[in-house]
């Protein structure tokens, strides 16, 4: 057996309970279904987002300025983006907050509003988006986050 | 007192003071008195069974060089935290406490603060909460070292040896970190 570092190993093993919420997605997105998009119309998008029981994420519009909120991008082509619209957020209270925060918890959706330009490229395409969060629980939370989204789309 | 009991207490505190606003007040205080979680993960271990801690070399927001091991002989409350952690506010006025009360007997709270747009924001922060210990910026590697710091705040109670004695994963009670810091020092 090669060299083994006892104390980051101790280290490792008390922080455990915390990796192990980790390991297992605290958010998660459902493969969005394809999208048909004819040119010079508006098409609309949704997502189908879950969070792990006794997990909350900010909402698009945290009350205090020191949240990160939560937010959607796409990319510019080959639709383009009008409006991303969020569900209504919860004020929950949680032990560490003084004031309710804005919030996300459980299921919910998230849709895009895209206008199809004149000129798009007839055919199928794959739209890439991020979502990006940051997770608490009632007494811990965990670095903001990045999720892909990949959007099949055909245009017609 | 029990976690479930003391909701209980305050959901009917809640209800018989209605638009009071001292319910915040209460909720804050009960905490302080409470132990989160189990208390012995958090309970200060036997000198036999503590390891080193990882040594590390960060900037303060003075561009002054911290090694962890220039405070061998001191004891240590090193907190990772983040601006945008709730929870690590909560415990920010104890450590300022802590830090009064205790830096003339050999002690020390040193923050390493994990958030990526670095002292841009925590300088702001750190002002806005009067932060009276040392800061420095963290980073993964260091987090890493540590175990893999993710979950925030996560602090360590590190003996005059520079050996972690306890680990504080989340919010836990003042009075946990008051007993480990009393029997350290």
């Amino acid at each position: 057996m090669g060299f083994v570092n006892y104390s980051k190993l101790a280290v490792t093993l008390l922080l455990l309970p915390a990796a192990f919420a980790q390991s297992n997605p605290i958010l998660t997105v459902a493969q969005p279904q394809k999208l048909a998009a004819k040119r010079n119309t508006d098409v609309t998008a949704k997502i189908e987002v879950s969070i792990a029981a006794g997990y909350h994420v900010n909402s698009n519009a945290p009350h205090e300025a020191y949240l990160i909120p939560l937010r959607l991008t796409w990319t510019p082509a080959p639709l383009a983006v009008e409006t991303v619209i969020f569900p209504k957020a919860r004020d929950e209270k949680y032990q560490f907050s003084e004031q309710p925060l804005s919030v996300f918890t459980g299921n919910f959706e998230i849709a895009t509003k895209f206008k199809v330009p004149a000129d798009a490229l007839s055919g199928p395409s794959i739209l890439a988006g991020k979502l990006r969060y940051q997770a608490c629980n009632n007494t811990m939370c965990f670095p903001p986050k990045t999720v892909e989204v990949k959007l099949p789309i055909e245009i017609q | 007192m029990h976690p479930a009991r003391m909701s209980l207490v305050v959901a009917a505190m809640s209800l018989l003071l209605p638009g009071c606003n001292s319910t915040a007040k209460i909720m804050s205080d009960l905490m302080e008195e409470r132990s989160l979680g189990d208390p012995k993960a958090a309970s200060v271990k036997a000198g036999k069974d503590r390891k080193a801690a990882p040594d590390f070399e960060l900037k303060d927001a003075n561009g002054h060089t911290v090694r962890l091991s220039d405070y061998r002989g001191k004891v240590v409350l090193l907190d990772f935290w983040a601006t945008w952690c709730g929870p690590c506010k909560i415990e920010i006025p104890w450590f300022r406490e802590f830090e009064r009360e205790n830096k003339d007997k050999g002690f020390a709270v040193l923050g390493v603060a994990m958030d990526e747009e670095g002292w841009d924001v925590v300088k702001p922060f750190a002002h806005y909460m009067n932060i009276n210990y040392r800061l420095v910026i963290g980073n993964e590697s260091i987090a890493d070292q540590f175990g893999g710091v993710d979950a925030l705040p996560t602090t360590f109670l590190i003996d005059r040896e520079g050996k972690i004695a306890a680990v504080h994963v989340g919010l836990s009670g003042k009075r946990d970190f008051e007993n480990g810091i009393r029997e350290l020092l």
